[in-house]
């Protein structure tokens, strides 16, 4: 089997070293950053701090370069998915294309370029600490669903098979939309609340004005669930009380808040941005979202003045 | 209307005090000994759309000032209490004007002495560039209506000497209708200025940002008419105007975060977020950019 992951940056890796543990898997990793690129193609890929691994496979920044795959895994950040995948697609034409990327869309962006797709929400994190090292902070699982009926189920099974035995834990589900819409939720109602006026997620939900403007992103993002069908596997509300605790995530700034201290884009387009879009053409409101979305969206264009 | 004292000089009280130091006698009430000492060493320098140097008056005690018949309150919100404090028992029968931001300084003045009361909002924009020099940049009115124990003829005598000073001002039968279309269009724009970054620019009359604009302005509109006020003019057309301007103008909310200052937001927002609780009226939006604010604030306080 040969899987290609499309994006290696810190999720990609993690995906990739993992997987290049096994001897039935043959694994690519397509990525525009050079020096990246050349460090694991000498070196190979190294993995730090959760789990300590070295992962031997072939990298490259020529989307020509790729040998037909039998799975994809799209881990760019969510703005670069289209020219990502427009750019590999070729690869895949046989094969079937799974995102473990953050927000909502990026399942629609890769359809419009490969047959198959596989919905993934993946809850495992790290940072590239140089070229070809990659710092694993948390570990966690992934859950896989087939995207439409033109993805097998048997094919997603493959794939969490694969993953679950390299090291990334991984379930193979027949509808994965109730993690990723609960990620979405939590993420939507607390990264650009914190990203917005500079404090940590704890400070944010002890503040009771605050923290009710995030229950009203919550139920928002509920409605839109509920109108399309989509269970929650757990309550974002209860998740979100639970990390504000002090010995679990208070102290921790959102990486929205990261990307806005050092002036580069978010992905409040496909976490706010896709609730909006999603309640639109559902017909549900979802005028908290979208204030806080266009709010995000002022705070990016305030660095063009 | 000969003497005349300016309690505050920030920017809207420097061009108050310099500009009135041309047709009256002006002194200038402030909070610091070095402030008094370079108005009283250098006088108050303008520069900008006027060029001139006004000698004033200068102390941090009102009882150190000449016995005004007109006091104009121009501190910043967060200063007013403190300010009206210092100014019980002192200047009686002197008429008193607040000029702040947002609703309720009338009410904190009127706590602290029986004086008669004027209500003014001022559109002016301006930059202080040090204690003794201040800037003109836009020459937007100041408009002027009766509070307490006043009439409109009151509001006319005082229009009358800031137009002959050079400033521009108006009289209202009745100032609420414009402070509250003040009031909304500042809720909106500094409030979505602060949060942004943004200065009040295109982006706020474009998408996305212009539908939230909009959206803050149905309903700080829809609060007003709880409220019985009819608006004087509809802030969304004020945000346009500015807009299509192209005078970048950054609102003193947006100065006071880059600045890591608390804000006015409790005058501004916060007084719209209670005068819609006041009248049932539902402001989710307003709620949301008043939470973000606050918590904004505590990040760096």
């Amino acid at each position: 089997m040969r899987v290609c992951v499309v994006g290696c940056g810190a999720v990609g890796s993690l995906f990739a070293a993992n997987l290049a543990q096994l001897e039935d898997v043959e694994v690519w990793a397509y990525d525009a950053y050079r020096e990246h690129v050349d460090a694991i193609n000498e070196h190979g890929l190294r993995l730090s701090g959760a789990g300590d691994v070295l992962g031997r496979l072939h990298a490259t920044a020529e989307a020509g370069e790729l040998p037909a795959c039998d799975f994809g895994i799209v881990a760019t950040k969510a703005m670069h998915t289209d020219a990502a995948i427009a750019a590999t697609a070729h690869a895949f034409a046989d094969g079937c294309v799974a995102t473990v990327q953050n927000g909502l869309g990026n399942e629609e962006t890769l359809a419009r370029h490969v047959e198959r797709v596989i919905r993934g929400t993946t809850f495992p994190a790290g940072k590239l600490l140089a070229p070809g090292h990659v710092q694993w902070d948390v570990k966690g699982d992934t859950t896989l669903g087939p995207y439409d009926e033109r993805t097998p189920l048997s094919e997603v099974e493959r794939l969490a098979d694969a993953c679950t035995r390299g090291g990334m834990p991984a379930h193979a589900v027949p509808d994965a939309r109730g993690p990723q819409w609960r990620k979405v939720i939590f993420n939507a109602s607390t990264n650009p609340i914190g990203a917005l006026t500079g404090l940590t997620h704890g400070r944010v939900c002890e503040r009771p004005d605050l923290r009710a403007l995030v229950s009203g992103l919550v139920n928002e993002g509920k409605a839109v669930a509920a109108a399309q069908g989509i269970e929650l596997d757990a309550d974002p509300e209860q998740l979100i009380d639970h990390a504000a605790q002090k010995h679990v995530a208070y102290d921790h700034k959102a990486s929205m808040l990261q990307d806005v201290e050092a002036r580069r884009q978010t992905e409040i387009d496909v976490l706010n941005g896709g609730i909006v879009r999603f309640g639109r053409e559902h017909d549900v409101p979802t005028p908290l979202n979208g204030a806080i979305w266009a709010l995000l969206k002022g705070v990016e264009q305030s660095w063009q003045q | 209307m000969t003497n005349v004292c300016v309690a505050g000089a920030g920017t809207i009280g420097s061009l108050l005090a310099a500009h009135l130091g041309r047709v009256a006698d002006v002194s200038v009430l402030v909070r610091r000994d070095e402030h008094a000492d370079a108005l009283l060493r250098d006088g108050l320098r303008v520069s900008g759309r006027a060029d001139f140097t006004a000698r004033v008056a200068a102390a941090v005690d009102p009882a150190d000032l000449p016995d005004p018949e007109l006091v104009i309150v121009a501190c910043k919100g967060n200063d007013l209490a403190s300010v009206a404090a210092r100014l019980e028992g002192e200047f009686a029968g002197a008429m008193v004007m607040t000029i702040q931001n947002g609703l309720g300084a009338e009410e904190v003045v009127a706590a602290h002495g029986d004086w008669p009361l004027l209500s003014a909002v001022t559109f002016m924009i301006g930059t202080r560039h040090g204690d003794a020099h201040v800037e003109y940049i836009l020459d937007t009115a100041t408009w002027i209506g009766p509070y307490r124990g006043t009439t409109v003829d009151d509001a006319r005598r005082v229009a009358g000497l800031i137009n002959t000073s050079g400033l521009k001002a108006e009289a209202f039968e009745d100032l609420r209708p414009a402070q509250w279309s003040k009031l909304i269009f500042n809720a909106t724009v500094n409030g979505v200025a602060a949060l942004t970054g943004l200065p009040h620019d295109e982006h706020f009359a474009g998408e996305p940002l212009g539908a939230l604009v909009h959206g803050l302005m149905d309903e700080g509109k829809a609060a007003a008419a709880g409220a019985g006020v009819e608006l004087w003019e509809d802030p969304w057309e004020m945000n346009l105007l500015a807009t299509q301007r192209g005078f970048k103008h950054s609102p003193s909310m947006l100065e006071d975060v880059r600045g890591e200052r608390p804000t006015e937001v409790e005058l501004i927002n916060g007084a719209l977020v209670r005068a819609a609780a006041g009248a049932d009226v539902p402001v989710p939006l307003h709620d949301a950019v008043y939470a973000l604010v606050k918590g904004k604030e505590a990040s760096y306080s």
